[in-house]
């Protein structure tokens, strides 16, 4: 009975128009696929699993089996531990300290190879942006090196210049243990990530001045315009656009630090925990707490965290401003 | 034509068959303990002909993420797993492993074959045995014997007690400028942490899970304490952790009168960590007639394994074979943890790095004087943060009885 049916309500096609039929209605969503297909895998379950799993307490070695439905006991634990809202101090502490002197070098590095050295543009951003391609954990390794106490070139380039005459007093008489010593530690991650990102930035700026119409300069010079005046009233104003694309990645990135205080601090956040970003006690949450619950939590937290922060960006710098300057 | 064909047919279906009962189990494991699985082979298809052995190894931290990983899913995990000391405890408690002490394991009937601490660590509070010992760091202190002479100092000096510690190393470094007695002032408390606990505690939790940690704990208190009088005396280097850039160079450097460490870390100082001072070290017991342990492995099998008895035909072959446990040590310097091993006459010779000192035997007595600790699913959490307080006061940022206090109310907030 079901055979006639069918062939009832849909007429028999050839398969060639069955093919273009089929190639018309479907073949552009299996062409799409393998994207949605990996973002489904990759992108979209973890984040609701992980949202699944905020609400949980959830040991990992015990087996997926093992899952206690906690409501919110796991957000308001991570509220109320010191230790969390020290960790997102030291995220945006160090954030600040890495972030700002970024753009501050960045932008007027930029507007100098942009003017003034224009043929070595090409191997300029190569050098600047090295850095950035390099490996993390290179670069922090031999960085953490560079600041050993007792035997890094920090200290040794430190105490030799102490020795000098004059100026010797500017520096410290004794070796900083910047690793060791509760003020340093910030600062000596920070400047990892200044180093690491300084290039990438360039590279965002240079690009961002190539738009600015040459004849804007030209016009401002014949006019008598001085180089800063140039930078003051031409570029600053109109890179805005390419700033606020440079400041948001800088925020959302500083935010996720996690590789450069990880390796500086040995995985331990360094002394009185001064290294410790959120993303690093996140993974010291799962990893070495075994609490998988907490940690998701603590991811959404974070989340929240960003999530207002790049808003804020967005008023002071973003629409408004981009308006503004039109 | 035909005939060979046949022939050939034979001979295909019975290698088919004969790899059909072959089975192959795969074992988990990190490097060095690799190589004394390798070594293994051997001689255990030698009694096991049926059984093929794959290794899988990765890099320490991977090995045990991936094992978490595959516990947590509830596959991809291999037939035998190698854990070791500093993961045990999350392991245990996780439920991810075969209960050794049942039927037809019967593990609890090994207990008396190993050294009397090993196979506590392994067994959870509600009496299940996770996984088997393997190898033991029994602690023992390092010492400069070229140091000591130059600043008139015996080791005993430096042995009878924290204070006579102490002491000693003001005349070691007085003598010896440049050098420092110890390379960080935490390693002190973290023995004295571990020593002296009574029946029924672990190190931050007794058996009903009460916190330890707290100002009226005289074990924490002292523990600060002596390394505060360490770090004010200026005797330590302040490298932080072990294998910490500082650590490394300044053992390379010679720089240090002092070590403690497990049994293992001649092999690291013979090998790269200090070469150019063979003969200069020698090994003690620790300071006031303390025993602790640094490290060890063992080896489990996950609930999700398919071939539960050949992984355990396997597991007992790497742990209570005393000849495989002697291979072992020859192989990477992985001290035994079967009582049976340790009496091989190789334990009586000298060891060349610490000028031919008979050290194993120094190593032996401490391994049976260690006593065991019982470990808590928040351990973890708590050593972070005893660690940190005894940071704070070590940089002088916190008193003694202010950071245990502190410490006190942070762990407990997490072990409600």
């Amino acid at each position: 009975m079901q055979a006639p049916l069918s062939t009832r309500t849909h007429p028999r096609l050839t398969p060639r128009a069955r093919w273009d039929n089929f190639q018309r209605r479907y073949a552009p969503y299996i062409f799409i696929s393998p994207f949605f297909v990996l973002f489904a895998v990759f992108g979209l379950f973890p984040i609701v699993f992980s949202l699944y799993l905020s609400f949980h307490s959830w040991q990992p070695a015990a087996g997926l089996g093992d899952m206690d439905f906690v409501g919110w006991r796991n957000f308001t634990d991570n509220l109320t531990d010191p230790t969390f809202w020290q960790s997102l101090r030291n995220t945006i502490v160090i954030g600040l300290e890495s972030g700002i002197p970024q753009h501050l070098i960045a932008i007027p590095l930029a507007f100098a190879i942009h003017m003034g050295l224009r043929r070595m543009q090409g191997i300029l951003t190569a050098l600047y942006f090295a850095p950035y391609i390099t490996s993390v954990v290179a670069i922090t390794v031999i960085f953490f090196t560079l600041f050993s106490w007792q035997y890094g070139v920090v200290n040794a380039v430190l105490s030799s210049l102490h020795d000098l005459p004059v100026i010797g007093g500017l520096f410290p008489e004794e070796k900083v243990n910047w690793l060791g010593n509760r003020s340093f530690v910030q600062p000596a991650v920070a400047t990892v990530v200044v180093w690491r990102y300084v290039g990438w930035n360039v590279v965002l700026y240079l690009s961002g001045l190539q738009s600015i119409p040459r004849d804007l300069y030209e016009a401002a010079s014949v006019d008598g315009a001085t180089t800063w005046q140039q930078f003051r009233f031409i570029t600053l104003p109109l890179l805005r656009p390419i700033m606020f694309v440079a400041i948001t990645l800088t925020l959302i990135g500083n935010l996720q630090l996690f590789e450069e205080p990880y390796i500086l601090t040995g995985d331990s956040g360094g002394i009185g925990n001064m290294g410790l970003t959120t993303v690093m006690y996140m993974y010291r949450t799962y990893n070495f707490y075994s609490d998988a619950g907490l940690a998701a939590a603590m991811s959404w937290l974070l989340f929240l965290v960003i999530g207002v922060l790049t808003l804020v960006n967005n008023r002071l710098f973003g629409r408004s401003g981009l308006a503004r300057a039109d | 034509m035909k005939k060979t064909l046949t022939a050939l047919t034979l001979a295909l279906v019975a290698s088919v068959a004969g790899a059909q009962t072959k089975k192959t189990i795969t074992v988990g494991v990190f490097p060095d303990l690799d190589s004394v699985v390798k070594a293994a082979l051997p001689g255990f298809y030698k009694t096991h002909p049926n059984i093929e052995v794959k290794i899988n190894s990765l890099a320490y931290a991977d090995h045990h993420n991936a094992l978490t990983t595959a516990l947590s899913t509830g596959s991809g995990a291999n037939d035998v797993e190698a854990i070791d000391f500093g993961y045990i405890a999350k392991f245990a408690e996780g439920g991810g492993l075969v209960d050794l002490s049942k039927a037809p394991y019967n593990a609890g009937s090994l207990r008396s074959r190993f050294v009397a601490y090993t196979m506590p660590q392994a067994t959870t509070q509600d009496r299940r045995i996770v996984a088997i010992p393997t190898d033991i760091g029994p602690g023992s202190m390092y010492y400069r014997t070229d140091f000591l002479k130059k600043a008139g100092v015996r080791p005993v000096d430096l042995t009878k007690s924290w204070d006579s510690y102490i002491a000693a190393g003001k005349k070691l470094v007085a003598a010896n400028p440049g050098t420092f007695l110890i390379p960080d002032a935490s390693e002190v408390a973290t023995i004295i942490i571990r020593t002296g606990l009574q029946p029924g505690e672990g190190l931050y939790f007794d058996k009903d899970n009460k916190v330890l940690v707290g100002p009226n704990n005289p074990r924490f208190v002292r523990a600060f304490t002596v390394a505060k009088q360490i770090r004010d005396a200026k005797l330590d280097a302040k490298v932080g952790a072990s294998f910490s850039a500082d650590w490394t160079t300044g053992f390379q450097k010679g720089n240090f009168a002092t070590e403690v460490s497990g049994a293992w870390l001649v092999g690291h100082m013979q090998n790269w960590l200090a070469k150019d001072f063979a003969g200069k070290w020698n090994a003690t017991q620790l300071p006031g007639n303390t025993f602790t342990s640094y490290g060890g492995s063992f080896y489990g099998i996950p609930n999700q394994s398919k071939n539960k008895a050949e992984a355990w035909e396997l597991i007992k072959y790497l742990t209570t074979n005393p000849d495989q446990q002697v291979l072992a040590f020859k192989t990477t310097g992985a001290f035994p943890a079967l009582l049976a091993a340790q009496n091989a006459p190789l334990f009586n010779e000298g060891v060349p790095y610490l000028a031919n000192q008979k050290a194993r035997v120094l190593w032996r007595q401490a391994a049976l004087k260690i006593k065991p600790i019982d470990v808590n699913r928040l351990d973890p959490v708590a050593e972070q943060i005893v660690n940190d307080s005894l940071s704070a006061v070590l940089d002088g940022s916190k008193s003694v009885q202010q950071a245990l206090t502190d410490a006190q109310g942070l762990i407990q907030r997490r072990a409600r």
